[in-house]
Parts: C-alpha cells; sequence; structure tokens
C-alpha cells in the first residue's frame, strides 16, 4: 500500500550527490523519481527507486545515512482541480503535509508523494477524494 | 588482586618517609651529575644537604619542557651514555623533540608500573592483550608491551593499521584486553560492528590513554563493547604510560608515587594547591637514574585525593584530566576547553564522540563551529527534525560554553578517524 522511499542525507560539497548516483547505478538500481530538500549546509535527497532495501544497504555501505520511509503515492488525473480535490479531503480529516513532490508515470497520469503527519488517515483522504493509489510495485518499476 | 601490595597499599607515613629518602638521594644525584640542576640549584643558593624529607620538596626549581629542549637530546642525562639502553622521543608541534633516555632499570620500574596497572584493570596472565598503540618512538607501544610481558600476558604487538585484521586477530586469538587510545577503540568499535563480530569476540579490558577523555565517553564505549574500559595516563618524560590508571572503582587514577612524586599547583603562582583542588599537575621521578626530572611541569589540569580507594591501595588518585593548559582555547575572551564539548554532546546522546571543533576569527571576532556526525539512531529525513536536532545541539553546547556556537551537521564517518590521538581542535586564529 505504501511507497517505500529511501532518504538520504547528503552534505553541500563538491561529488556527494555525485557519489550518491553513482553508488545506486553501480549496483543496477534505477532511480524513478528524486528531490532534494536543501538547507545551507547539507541536502535532504528522496527518492523512489527500484529496489528500496538493496538501495538503502548499498548507500549506507558506502558510508551514508539512509533511511526508508512509508510515503503515499497518488495518481492524479489530468483534469483541473485534481490535486486541489485531494488536498481538501487531507485537510478535512486534520492531517498536515511534511513534504510533498510530482513524477510522470507516462500516460495520461500524472503521479505524486505524499509524506503526511498521519500515513493511515492520509490513505482515507485519497479514497474519499475518488483517487486511486500508486501501489509499491507500480511505483518501483516505472 | 594486587601487584605490589608492600608498595601500593602502604601505609602514608612510611611512604612519604620512604620518597622523603628517595628524593634526598635523587637530589644528591642531579646535583653532581646534572649540569643543569647544580647551575640551578646555585642559584637559588640550594644545596643537597636542604633536602632530607618529602616536604622539602617546595623548594627545588621547576623543569618545563622548553629546559628539555634547549638540552636536547642528551644534556640532562646524570649517566654515562654508555648505560643509557633506549631513547625515545615526542614529536613536538614547535620546534625540536623532547628526547628521554633510560637505563636497565628504568626500563625495569616502568614495566613494573605498567604491570601494576594491568592488574588493577584485573588483567593476569591467562589475559591475551593486543597492543594498538604505535610502536616507535612514541612511549605507548613499547610502554604497555613490556609491563603486558613482564605480568606474563600473551601479548601481541598489534601497533596501528590494519583494523580489520586487528578485529579477525581479536577474534583468532581471543583476546581479552586491547591497550589503544581511546578514539581508536571507538573506530574499532565501528569495525567490529561492521563486521558484526560483537558475539564472537572475548574481549573484556580496555586500556585506554595518550589523550584526554570524558567519563561520559568511557561509559559509552563500556556499553556498546560490554567491556571494562580504565584510564592509563603517562608522559614520556617522565616514563610513558604508567604513571598512573584507575582501578575497578574508577575514582580518580591511583598515581605510581614511589617512583613518581605528584604535586598539585598553581599553573599561575606555581604556589602547591591544597588536596581536591584543581591545579597543574607536577612530577618528580624520585628513583629514575638516565634522566631524572625535577618538579616537571606537566601542563595537565586536574587535582589529587590522597584518601585510601576501596580497592585497598593507599596510592594518591588524581582526578580524571580537565584538560591540558595548553590545550585550552580562549575565544572570545571564555576559556574553553574541547572535554567540555565532548562531554555535553554525549550527554545528549543524540550525537557520536565524533566531533571536530573549527575556531576562526571573522571580523576581529572569534568564531566556533563544531561539526558533528549524525548518527543512525536519530537520523531523520525530516528537514525539520534535523534542524530542531541543530538547535538543540547548539543550545546545550552555548550553556556548557558560556559561547555561541555554530553547530554543523555532516555525514557519518565523514571525520576522520585517528589511530593515535584524534585532531579534534582546528583553529585557524593561528594561521594568520
Ligand atoms: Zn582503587
Amino acid at each position: 500500500m505504501y511507497v517505500k522511499q529511501l532518504s538520504v542525507f547528503i552534505e553541500n560539497r563538491e561529488g556527494r550527490m555525485e557519489k550518491v548516483t553513482e553508488t545506486l547505478a553501480k549496483n543496477n538500481i534505477n532511480i524513478v523519481c528524486i528531490s532534494l530538500a536543501d538547507t545551507s549546509e547539507y541536502g535532504m535527497l528522496r527518492m523512489i527507486v527500484s529496489d528500496p532495501e538493496e538501495g538503502k544497504r548499498v548507500l549506507k555501505e558506502e558510508g551514508f545515512s539512509a533511511m526508508l520511509t512509508d510515503v503515499v503515492g497518488v495518481k492524479l488525473p489530468h483534469y483541473f482541480g485534481a490535486l486541489n480535490k485531494l488536498t481538501r479531503e487531507m485537510s478535512a480529516l486534520g492531517l498536515n503535509i511534511e513534504y510533498m513532490y510530482a513524477f510522470t508515470s507516462g500516460g495520461d497520469n500524472a503521479s505524486i508523494i505524499i509524506k503526511s503527519s498521519d500515513n493511515v488517515k492520509a490513505l482515507d483522504a485519497v479514497k474519499n477524494a475518488g483517487l486511486s493509489l500508486v501501489v509499491p510495485e507500480e511505483a518501483y518499476s516505472l | 588482586m594486587i601487584w605490589n601490595e608492600s608498595r601500593e597499599c602502604m601505609s602514608r607515613d612510611e611512604m612519604m618517609t620512604m620518597q622523603g629518602k628517595r628524593l634526598a638521594k635523587q637530589v644528591n644525584n642531579v646535583y653532581h651529575n646534572v649540569e643543569f640542576y647544580r647551575k640551578k640549584m646555585q642559584q637559588l643558593g640550594i644545596e643537597p644537604g636542604d633536602i632530607t624529607r618529602i616536604e622539602d620538596i617546595s623548594k627545588l626549581p621547576y623543569t618545563t619542557k622548553d629546559d628539555l629542549r634547549d638540552n636536547y637530546p642528551f644534556g640532562l642525562l646524570a649517566v654515562p651514555q654508555s648505560q643509557i639502553v633506549r631513547v625515545h622521543a615526542s614529536s613536538g608541534t614547535t620546534g625540536k623533540a623532547t628526547v628521554v633516555s633510560y637505563t636497565r632499570k628504568d626500563i625495569e620500574v616502568w614495566s613494573e608500573c605498567v604491570t601494576r596497572e594491568l592488574v588493577m584493570c584485573g588483567l593476569g596472565i591467562d589475559d591475551v592483550i593486543q597492543v594498538a598503540y604505535g610502536y616507535g618512538l612514541f612511549t605507548g607501544g613499547l610502554g604497555l608491551h613490556y609491563g603486558a610481558e613482564n605480568l606474563g600476558c600473551t601479548t601481541v604487538p598489534m601497533s596501528t593499521g590494519n583494523t580489520k585484521r586487528l578485529v579477525t586477530m581479536m577474534e583468532d586469538f581471543g583476546a581479552t584486553a586491547i591497550a589503544c587510545t581511546p578514539s581508536y577503540l571507538l573506530h574499532i568499535g565501528e569495525v567490529i560492528e561492521e563486521m558484526n563480530a560483537l558475539d564472537r569476540i572475548k574481549l573484556k579490558v580496555a586500556i585506554c590513554g595518550a589523550e584526554p577523555w570524558t567519563e561520559t565517553m568511557r561509559l559509552q564505549i563500556e556499553e556498546k563493547l560490554h567491556i571494562h574500559a580504565h584510564d592509563i595516563y603517562g608522559l614520556s618524560e617522565i616514563c610513558g604510560p604508567g604513571v598512573a590508571a584507575d582501578c575497578i572503582y574508577h575514582k580518580g587514577l591511583h598515581v605510581q608515587e614511589d617512583h613518581y612524586y605528584p604535586e598539585i599547583v598553581s599553573p599561575d603562582t606555581l604556589n602547591p594547591i591544597a588536596d581536591g583542588e584543581v591545579g597543574e599537575l607536577v612530577f618528580t621521578t624520585l628513583t629514575k637514574e638516565g634522566m631524572p626530572l625535577i618538579r616537571y611541569r606537566t601542563k595537565d589540569l586536574t587535582s589529587i585525593d590522597r584518601t585510601p580507594c576501596e580497592c585497598g591501595r593507599t596510592l594518591p588518585r588524581i582526578s580524571r584530566f580537565k584538560g591540558r593548559t595548553d590545550d585550552m582555547l580562549i575565544i572570545r575572551g571564555v576559556n574553553v576547553f574541547p572535554s567540555q564539548v565532548e562531554a555535553a554532546l554525549l550527554e545528549m546522546g543524540e550525537v557520536t564522540p565524533h566531533y571536530l571543533m573549527i575556531v576562526d576569527r571573522v571580523n576581529n571576532l572569534d568564531t566556533l563551529e563544531v561539526q558533528v556526525e549524525v548518527e543512525e539512531r536519530f537520523f531523520s529525513d525530516e528537514v525539520k527534525e534535523l534542524e530542531n536536532l541543530t538547535k538543540k545541539i547548539s543550545a546545550v553546547l552555548q550553556s556548557a560554553l558560556q559561547i555561541a556556537v555554530k553547530v554543523k551537521l555532516v555525514e557519518p564517518r565523514s571525520l576522520e578517524r585517528s589511530m593515535g590521538k584524534a585532531v579534534r581542535v582546528i583553529d585557524k586564529r593561528k594561521l594568520v
């Protein structure tokens, strides 16, 4: 139900981002989508990858702080106000959105990844909005 | 067990009588055999006959590291060089190395002291000890080695270098003890973890020294590796490791005062300081033949407790070091010791003991940045959480040090691991 997101702490210094992508590439792990939250000192790289467990293992082996977080993937049809419908349902359930980022899944749908204050309630919000989830297998193989 | 009960448990009166006799003999020796001391005593108008009891020590002149450098390399010998069987040297950060020479008997006394301390830490002939201090001019490796062999331990001269091999041998040899710097032990701990070897090793005791570390760090090492960790203190000028160490009660380090007589004095006035109060540690080598030192100023800050210890020893105890007078940083006029940063960080329990202090001067104002590693346990993928952590660490440091501290989170294992003395401070102000 939940998609496992791979998060990595990286310092803002030369070559760290490259080291992450190189490590994943070397181990044949595909990056489906990526988002970077940055501060002046460091960045938080969040990714959906083809094999989250293995991705975490190989990054830790290279000395990175890496972790897996359960996030919710939602398919957003291309019509006006689809995202608004979802956020309205979320706020109705009293949810805070910690972060979110989009990715295209090809075809007609765009998708978003959401981390909210309560993952269980987030599933209800998706249902109430009449939207469908991106199931993990689907996310990893995009 | 106690290795040398007649000395280690001697009554204070007997000890002081013996120290007095030894001091009188040593002063007579240096007066006649070391020009440096003869001149100093003549300047002060003191003759060997003036020194008869241990209390007379306060009449004698001090010796400093500069005196050792000025007499480089063999100017302070009290015996012909033919009687010297070994030389050690410590690399000075400024100028010449400090060279220390030993006669055969000096090596024996040193080994005896290390042996006493290994027994104090619970070791015996059945133990297998890995000595992971550097072997060479540095006194750590050979000092522990001779003491462990003298006791009868199976002694493995690992030195420093290949940590994976060290852990493999620790497992294969069934090593029960290790001697190294505390920061290297932390690194060894990480490698044990990486190799998932904790359940397979038999390590029970660590004897750590050569750099200051905090009680919190000692406890953390004990918990992480399921061992007893002991603090061993020494300095090459006096002999090397073995001058003092803590027993299983960990209430200060027992000083081998029948050979190395301790005093605590005010670093400013050089007047003696009362027991229990912090001052600079000063040593007189009562029995040393090769290069005896009178009232050598160590620059280490500590206090002394002469009450008997629960372990039965009457040897006085010096408290864990507050720092060295020359490690002390003055940042915006405030005295700061790296050990304060370490203690504050470890008490939070959320960061690793690996940290780096960077002192700089920006627009004529001193700045302190402390880099700490983001540890697995509290790592979060939410920036908000990490910002909170940064704020919390700087608040803790700020209240401990009384100056503003900028905290920077860095990737785990990104701060340099050291096999000898760890680098904890980069003072960029000195480079300008
Ligand atoms: Zn004791």
